[in-house]
């Protein structure tokens, strides 16, 4: 593993949804190829009986009462949106076109 | 220098109760200590927002209460009127909060953290909020967007990070106590290069609610302070179980204050501390590794039994953090969209769909280091490479876990030094990530495994401050206040006084600040 290519790069920038410039991207590929290749080394230590930790301190059934809480006004959640109408988050066009 | 902002927060609140001081004074104290020092050209710049009026209100009231006697006053927490500085990525109702991001300029949370809710109760007067790493990703605060923070022992070096503006401004006597977050070391490494203490409580043990998510199975909320005692009655202050964040521990605060108190009688008789072997000697500068070999010897004097524990897996800990933390990384950052929050960039030409201002807005409102870390972690849990990377990475911390039960099995506590080197200079690691990284190599095991730390000062190594650190099992936390407040006692008995008073003098002068 490791080889990251610029191409990869590009593509991952497009799933994050992070705008990229060529020099942004070539100097991304340099520095990710970097730290991939010293990363590298998790795999062999990783034997397949070993069970996977996804949380350092489990938790089982974390519930509540099925009571209504406090929980913000419609005007609170609108104070920092950047683009609103009435009591709605106004989102830019999800499609290109008229 | 006026004597009140040279006070730990312990000394200050037993003069504010004994009427001696007022709580204005102290927060008015504080507030002329920022202007001297934080603002000027080679200011400290270790807050982003100063809090000037609400702190001096809640400072006036507080006084008032205690001033008019009788029950209210009785019913008062024994810190009330000790003011206090955020973390700026712990939101707050009244002060923006940013993260040290231009994605945040100016953001105004509509909510309180869980842990400003028992600030507020206990009348804690807020200074402000401290600058970081942008969203809390680096070890040094360069990464903030609004300039780096100063460290108060040497102007041109790095406070650690990503919790520097905390540490500096604790270091500086800009504030008596802090709040910090530790999700690979953002506590106790600033902590170690300032000559201040620094605590990471047990995973769960402080509500994380607020708390601006960066890597969620590893973030932790915890005090910043200038002594061992201090950190046990604000970690006491804060702990405790939340609702509202379901990875919080049902289960009390142990008695943190007590061990503290304790552990100052200096007295380690019957205490094993496990010497990690592999967190010391290659790598290390010299300097470290003498002033963490006096700590032992220290230790040792006072009874401690020191034996010597091996934790293998510690060598792959970094490589599986530094998957573990972008995977989570590139899923809570996704919400910085453009849409609900926070900044919106158009893009300069084409049309406005939704993808291309989120891909604008993204690009213009992050940096360098956070889309490092986006696409890091997008690459890592991308279809092909998951099983290879996150999935490895998470047995690795499995490895981890039972590196660390073996050595408890051994030793009540762990020692290690807590950083490999000293306060760097500015700019000297900023064009080498991978450089940067290393040094959070001793802090990262005890988040992978969700147990608590604590850093205290070891002394010092060409001028510059050296942080001792102790591990404890989960839910020990005490077992560090009484190891950190023994190994403190210990050191500033042989020093004649706190580490922290050798830092040399700041004043407007040497910051080019307002006298």
């Amino acid at each position: 593993m490791s080889a990251i290519s610029r191409e990869d790069v590009a593509h991952l920038a497009q799933l994050a949804h992070i705008e990229m410039s060529d020099a942004e991207l070539d100097k991304m590929t340099g520095e990710l190829g970097v730290i991939v290749d010293s990363i590298a080394s998790v795999s062999e230590a990783a034997s397949a009986d070993i069970p996977a930790t996804t949380h350092p301190i489990a938790l089982s059934n974390v519930f509540r009462e099925d009571v209504v809480g406090t929980t913000l006004t419609a005007e609170e959640a609108l104070m920092n949106a950047p683009d609103s109408v009435d009591t709605r988050f106004k989102v830019p066009a999800i499609l290109d076109g008229e | 220098m006026n004597e009140i902002i040279h006070l730990s927060a312990t000394e200050l609140a037993a003069k504010l109760r004994a009427g001696e001081i007022t709580s204005v004074a102290a927060v008015q104290a504080h507030l002329d200590r920022i202007a001297e020092v934080d603002g000027g050209e080679r200011g400290v710049n270790a807050f982003l927002h100063v809090n000037t009026e609400e702190a001096l209100a809640v400072a006036a009231e507080v006084d008032a209460i205690r001033a008019a006697g009788g029950a209210d006053a009785q019913a008062l927490h024994p810190f009330a009127g000790v003011p206090i500085a955020i973390k700026d990525l712990i939101v707050t109702k009244g002060q923006p909060t940013t993260a040290a991001s231009k994605m945040l300029e100016g953001w105004m949370s509509p909510y309180d953290a869980t842990v400003i809710e028992k600030i507020r109760a206990a009348k804690l007067p807020m200074l402000g909020k401290t600058n970081l790493d942008e969203f809390a990703m680096g070890s040094s605060t360069e990464h903030s967007a609004y300039g780096p923070t100063r460290n108060p022992w040497d102007l041109d070096r790095i406070p650690g990070g990503s919790g520097g503006g905390s540490a500096a401004a604790v270091a500086a006597f800009e504030a008596p106590l802090a709040l910090g977050t530790d999700t690979g070391g953002s506590i106790r490494q600033p902590g170690a290069v300032t000559g201040t203490v620094g605590v990471k409580p047990t995973y769960g043990g402080v509500s994380r609610y607020g708390a601006i998510a960066m890597a969620s199975s590893l973030d932790q909320i915890g005090p910043v302070t200038r002594t061992v005692l201090d950190s046990a009655y604000l970690h006491e202050l804060i702990g405790g179980h939340d609702a509202a964040d379901s990875t919080s521990l049902n289960e009390p605060v142990p008695a943190l204050i007590a061990a503290a108190e304790q552990g100052a009688s200096g007295d380690m008789t019957g205490v094993r501390v496990g010497v990690i072997k592999e967190l010391q000697g290659e790598g290390y500068e010299a300097g470290v590794q003498a002033r963490f070999d006096e700590s032992l010897e220290a230790l040792r004097a006072a009874g401690a039994e020191i034996v010597e524990v091996s934790c293998p897996n510690f060598k792959y800990a970094l490589g599986a953090y530094y998957l573990i933390m972008p995977s989570e990384v590139s899923s809570n950052l996704a919400k910085f969209d453009g849409v609900r929050f926070g900044t919106r960039v158009l893009p300069a030409e084409g049309p406005l769909t939704i993808e291309r201002v989120m891909g604008a807005t993204r690009a213009a409102g992050f940096g360098d280091e956070v889309k490092r870390r986006i696409i890091l972690g997008t690459y890592a849990l991308s279809a092909g490479y998951y099983d290879a990377y996150y999935g490895s990475a998470q047995k690795v911390r499995t490895l981890i876990q039972r590196d660390f039960d073996a050595a408890f099995a051994q030793a009540d506590v762990l020692i290690s030094p807590t950083s490999p080197t000293v306060a760097f200079e500015l700019g000297s690691k900023t064009d080498d990530p991978l450089a940067m990284y290393l040094n959070d190599v001793a802090t990262i095991p005890a988040n992978m495994a969700g147990i608590p730390g604590i850093t205290v000062p070891g002394g010092l190594s060409e001028g510059l401050p050296v942080g001792i650190q102790f591990l404890a099992p989960a839910r020990e936390d005490a077992r560090l206040y009484r190891a950190g407040a023994a190994l403190e006692k210990l050191l500033e008995d042989k020093w004649g006084g706190r580490l922290i008073d050798q830092a040399p003098e700041l004043s407007a002068a040497t910051t080019g600040g307002v006298s």
